[in-house]
């Protein structure tokens, strides 16, 4: 079986983009987090934020969202400052799953999609047909139609994030972040996650998206960000930017590279921890 | 539950059989009593029939109306008043054993009202704001202990700081009733929490608090909602979470100082009916909240029917019988394997 090669190298930069940041600065106290980014992510596509424990991707995903109050630069969306945005007006334009999000107990997997409707309802616009048409069609680009009336606490790992992305698809903006969408999921549940937001990138959604394992990353994104100690240390596409030094700088691990023969993605063998000293600045 | 591939019940039909359930217990509420007046001579007097002396069927028509109607009515805003404001405070704090009688917030409005007393205020006019004022203290503390590392999100410490409140306030209450003779023999009957021998006009000083609280309920329904998916969700559906709980704070504020300054402490009653109700309606607050309206007068009311008739001719102190009711639901809810998350 082939699968379609996701890594497709494009120039990220002559791209229009969606979503960018201009010295971007996001920090937790008086401790930089995030320092001096300049960032633009392309439109369409699905960007992979990835790097060491620590090193801000978390951070800087919440920045994105208009968590994180920036402490100096903006985040710039569809040309406009997000901070100037009204709550709902953004909610209309970014969709943000965070890490490990609970719902309460009993909670049906239609319910929980049916709240993504909230930023597109206001107190003259209650629930409408409209609405359902909505709701019925993220069921099905989940394909969870058949478990529509389940409650959440009765499905798989996988089941259940992809109902909370299909939250997401309700809430039909043109940028989906999400939050390590596959942490805590076995590798059968990681693809069925993956190829859900691969499925939405090919319809025209952005995607950007903090992943742990820079293997899946090379494999499901189109744009790398590879972030250290509040850096961006490379960008790009995953076949372009990732090499032996990068691994080594991000993890501190050696490592040969090969390129996956069904996906032409980058892949990594025979690793072992640097014993030299890092390069990077250790934070 | 809800089985899979099923659909919830309809939320319209629950809603109208619970009404038409609290409907038949109003009745029996006008009908029972602990006097001399027994559910035949209530009917008949109720239906308009005049039979045997003329002076018996009068004291029949005075118990009922200047009696036990007040004290049906009353029940009936109470219960309402008591449930909502449970599940509200549950939505806030995301704790299924969040109930404003064990976390202090009762406690709170009376310390408030026996403090008003003892520095000389006497009508009954003061009572209400006074009393929410108390409330709105109760609540905040509530808010600050769930905020606490450890505390927040351990539902059982936070009952238990609840309860450290609670006594402590319960305590320094009984202090003021100690000292000052004059304080206790105005709140005395008050104090256990009953719906005997007030008056519509009680109500009637209530009732714009409750409307306004009413009406901040049905503008923060969906916000409240998206709550319990978390904070981060929250705001990523474009709602501004901190002014929704404060709001609902408020509300419970509002609605548990109502309910107390006419009815006095009542606990437990904000945990079982809100209970009841998300087992009947699903997680969702904003189906959750129509289903506590009529589900509350009705234990209300229920318990306040038994109050009259299991130690005759006195009467049990509400308040005792909503504990009996609330203890074993709050043993359940804290037992069962999993806590229910909010």
């Amino acid at each position: 079986m082939t699968r379609p090669s996701y890594a497709d190298p494009v120039d990220s930069h002559s791209q229009e983009t969606v979503i960018a940041t201009r010295g971007l600065e996001l920090a937790y106290g008086h401790m930089a987090v995030v320092r001096r980014l300049d960032l633009a992510l392309p439109r369409g596509r699905v960007t992979a934020i990835v790097g060491p424990n620590g090193c801000g991707k978390s951070t800087l995903l919440a920045g994105l969202a208009r968590f994180h109050k920036p402490h100096a630069g903006a985040v710039v969306l569809d040309g406009r400052d997000i901070q100037q945005l009204p709550s709902r007006e953004l909610a209309r334009r970014l969709a943000l799953l965070p890490q490990e999000a609970q719902a309460p107990e009993g909670l049906t997997v239609a319910e929980l999609i049916r709240f993504g409707r909230q930023p597109h309802q206001g107190w003259l616009r209650q629930w409408s047909a409209e609405d359902r048409k909505v709701v019925d069609e993220a069921l099905a680009a989940a394909d969870l139609q058949s478990l529509a009336n389940r409650p959440l606490e009765a499905m798989s790992g996988g089941q259940r994030q992809r109902a909370w992305i299909a939250m997401a698809i309700a809430q039909q903006t043109p940028l989906l972040l999400l939050d390590e969408p596959t942490s805590a999921l076995d590798l059968g549940h990681q693809l069925e996650v993956f190829e859900l937001i691969r499925d939405l990138a090919a319809r025209g959604k952005t995607i950007v998206m903090v992943v742990h394992d820079l293997v899946s990353a090379c494999r499901y994104a189109d744009h790398l960000v590879a972030m250290h100690a509040g850096d961006v240390v490379a960008e790009g596409p995953p076949a372009e930017v990732v090499t032996a030094a990068l691994v080594r700088r991000l993890y501190g691990i050696d490592c040969t590279l090969m390129t996956d023969p069904a996906t032409g993605s980058p892949l990594l063998t025979n690793m072992r921890r640097t014993t030299e000293p890092l390069t990077g600045s250790a934070t | 539950m809800c089985q899979a591939g099923e659909a919830r019940r309809p939320l319209p039909l629950m809603f109208v059989w619970l009404s038409a359930c609290l409907a038949a217990v109003c009745f029996l509420s006008l009908l029972f009593g602990a006097g001399e007046i027994g559910p035949g001579a209530s009917l008949s007097s109720l239906l308009g029939m005049r039979e045997g002396a003329a002076q018996h069927a009068e004291e029949a028509a005075f118990v009922i109306h200047e009696l036990r109607l007040p004290r049906t009515m009353l029940g009936l805003v109470v219960g309402m008043a008591l449930g909502v404001a449970g599940a509200l405070l549950q939505a806030v704090a995301r704790n299924p054993l969040a109930e404003p009688g064990l976390l202090g917030v009762s406690a709170g409005s009376a310390f408030a009202v026996a403090i008003a007393l003892m520095l000389g205020a006497s009508a009954a006019t003061l009572r209400v704001s006074v009393a929410q004022l108390g409330a709105l203290g109760g609540c905040l503390c509530v808010l600050a202990a769930a905020r606490m590392r450890g505390v927040g999100n351990d539902p059982v410490r936070l009952v238990l700081a609840g309860a450290v409140l609670s006594g402590l306030l319960g305590a320094l209450t009984s202090m003021i009733l100690l000292v000052d003779q004059r304080t206790a023999d105005e709140i005395r009957f008050w104090i256990v929490g009953s719906l005997a021998g007030r008056h519509l006009e009680d109500l009637q000083a209530i009732l714009p608090s409750l409307a306004l609280a009413g009406v901040i309920t049905l503008l923060i329904g969906r916000p409240l909602a998206a709550l319990a998916l978390g904070e981060r969700v929250a705001v990523g559906l474009g709602h501004h979470p901190r002014l929704v709980r404060l709001l609902a704070i408020g509300v419970v504020a509002l609605l548990v100082g109502a309910t107390t300054a006419v009815a006095g402490p009542i606990a437990f009653v904000g945990l079982v009916v809100p209970f009841a109700a998300r087992a009947l309606a699903g997680p969702d607050i904003r189906r959750t909240l129509w289903l506590c309206l009529p589900l509350g007068p009705l234990v209300v009311i229920g318990a306040d029917i038994v109050s009259r008739l299991v130690v005759q001719p006195s009467e049990l102190p509400l308040g005792v019988l909503t504990a009996l009711i609330g203890a074993p639901v709050l043993i359940l809810v804290v037992r069962s394997q999993r806590l229910p998350t909010l």
